[in-house]
């Protein structure tokens, strides 16, 4: 029986689908326990390849004939040796093009809404990490916010849509993930603008993001206004859009807030993220969209695969915008943090210019689910 | 430290750093050191978890900017 092969695409469809899908992971234990395709009706066997090169029998009756198989690697090799052996038993499978490696990579463009002056927003899902990015187009012009290292996405995307790209944010010096913003800069010609509190240390220019900037992009001014809300860094920026969209940034999540401790600062910046959530923005109209640059888990996703919010929704159901006790959100921030994400002062210094790591670096850097919520 | 048998896996994508090691094994007597050079990164936490599911040593571990090297006891 011939193999198949599954692309990351079509794993984020079923994803979004809340389709079933039986797993068999051949990485090793520590890797699949510590990051692995999250899916809602997902099943999982974790058996490392290593354990199967004397055949696969032993596992054939741990196998459902009623779903479908996808066999997933860290890169593709192994997972092919695993579904070839399978399929010699008669068993229909699949197998993940690219492994983990893809996973980690893909994003899934979906259109969150239009903008009041015709424009349209779209949010870049990746799907396998948690990051969401934003593109913002109008009359022909775009700008990204916290753009992925993997420009090309961006650019293709642009053209295909026929925009030029003239504006890049970044909401924050990101901790997580390796930020693209410079380098579609440099291959677009655009502004590339980060707030100026993380860039003490750069080593590139760019545009200092400061409150109250206003950003025409197309023939439309769109109402982008810079919020400084520090607490995940001392920079931290969010944007409302179009006065429908908040860009929430790493301070606010769906189900969880930021964490304020992966610049080494946690007990001198949690007053600030306080301070910003509990009440700059309460100010703010409870009508507006979160956007958030992270998920943390797949059920926050909605029925469209996008991540989004009420903020006033927000209020009464975030666990950390609802700690009325000061005391226990400091105690929240600052004792109760999850592991760090892999390589985070690696990916810190790479994003300020003072490493360039190369591809294959840059990939295993970023490699792992992204921790940089608390809840 | 004694070896008793070398394996040159370098430029071998995952699995075959894997399947060659367990071939080379099975040409060792129990107590005898197999040294592996490596430079698919993947192999250094799949060595390690083979060798501790096979109930071999892995004795020691070198980076050498992309080259890993390995020694395992046999168990």
């Amino acid at each position: 029986m011939a193999v198949k092969l599954m692309t990351s695409k079509e794993v984020t469809k079923k994803v979004i689908k809340k389709e079933e899908l039986f797993i068999l992971d051949v990485r090793n234990q520590n890797d699949f326990n510590d990051w692995k395709i999250e899916g809602e009706k997902f099943e999982y066997l974790n058996i490392p390849y290593f354990e199967l090169l004397d055949g696969v029998e032993g596992i054939l009756n741990q196998l459902p004939n009623d779903k479908e198989i996808l066999v997933v690697c860290a890169k593709e090799g192994s997972s092919v040796m695993v579904a070839e052996m399978l399929s010699e038993y008669g068993v229909s499978v699949s197998y993940l093009q690219g492994g983990m490696k893809a996973w980690s990579e893909y994003l899934e463009p979906i259109k969150v809404g239009d903008l009041v002056n015709g424009g349209e927003l779209y949010q870049f899902v990746r799907i396998g990490k948690g990051c969401l990015s934003y593109m913002l187009v109008s009359n022909g012009e775009a700008a990204i916010i916290d753009a992925t290292r993997m420009t090309d996405v961006y650019i293709d995307f642009a053209r295909d849509i026929n925009a030029k790209i003239v504006h890049i944010f970044d909401t924050h010096l990101h901790a997580d993930h390796i930020s693209g913003g410079r380098k579609i800069a440099e291959l677009t010609g655009a502004t590339y603008w980060l707030p100026p509190k993380d860039a003490t240390e750069v080593t590139f220019s760019y545009n200092p993001l400061e409150n109250n900037n206003q950003i025409m992009i197309g023939n439309t001014t769109l109402s982008i206004q810079a919020l400084y809300s520090p607490g995940h860094t001392i920079g931290s920026t969010s944007f409302i859009v179009d006065e429908q969209y908040l860009l929430s940034g790493d301070i606010l999540f769906i189900d969880s807030i930021g964490r304020p401790d992966l610049a080494g600062l946690a007990e001198d910046w949690v007053g600030d993220l306080r301070e910003t959530l509990y009440r700059r923005y309460k100010e703010l109209s409870h009508e507006l969209i979160v956007l958030p640059a992270h998920f943390m888990v797949i059920s926050e996703l909605n029925e469209d695969g996008s991540v989004s919010e009420k903020l006033g929704t927000l209020f009464e159901n975030n666990h950390g915008l609802n700690l009325s006790n000061e005391y226990e959100f400091n105690k929240l921030v600052t004792e109760n943090l999850p592991p760090q994400p892999n390589s985070y002062q690696e990916i810190r210094e790479t994003n300020m210019g003072k490493v360039t790591p190369d591809i294959e670096k840059q990939r295993e850097m970023e490699i792992g689910p992204n921790r940089c919520a608390v809840r | 430290m004694n070896i008793a048998k070398f394996l040159d896996a370098k430029g071998l994508a995952c699995p075959m750093p894997i399947v060659r090691t367990k071939k080379a094994m099975t040409e060792l007597q129990v107590g005898e050191i197999l040294e592996i050079h490596v430079t698919d990164k993947g192999a250094k936490n799949d060595l390690a978890a083979w060798s501790k599911s096979g109930g071999h040593e892995l004795l020691k571990v070198e980076e050498e900017n992309d080259l890993l090297k390995f020694w395992i006891k046999k168990g």
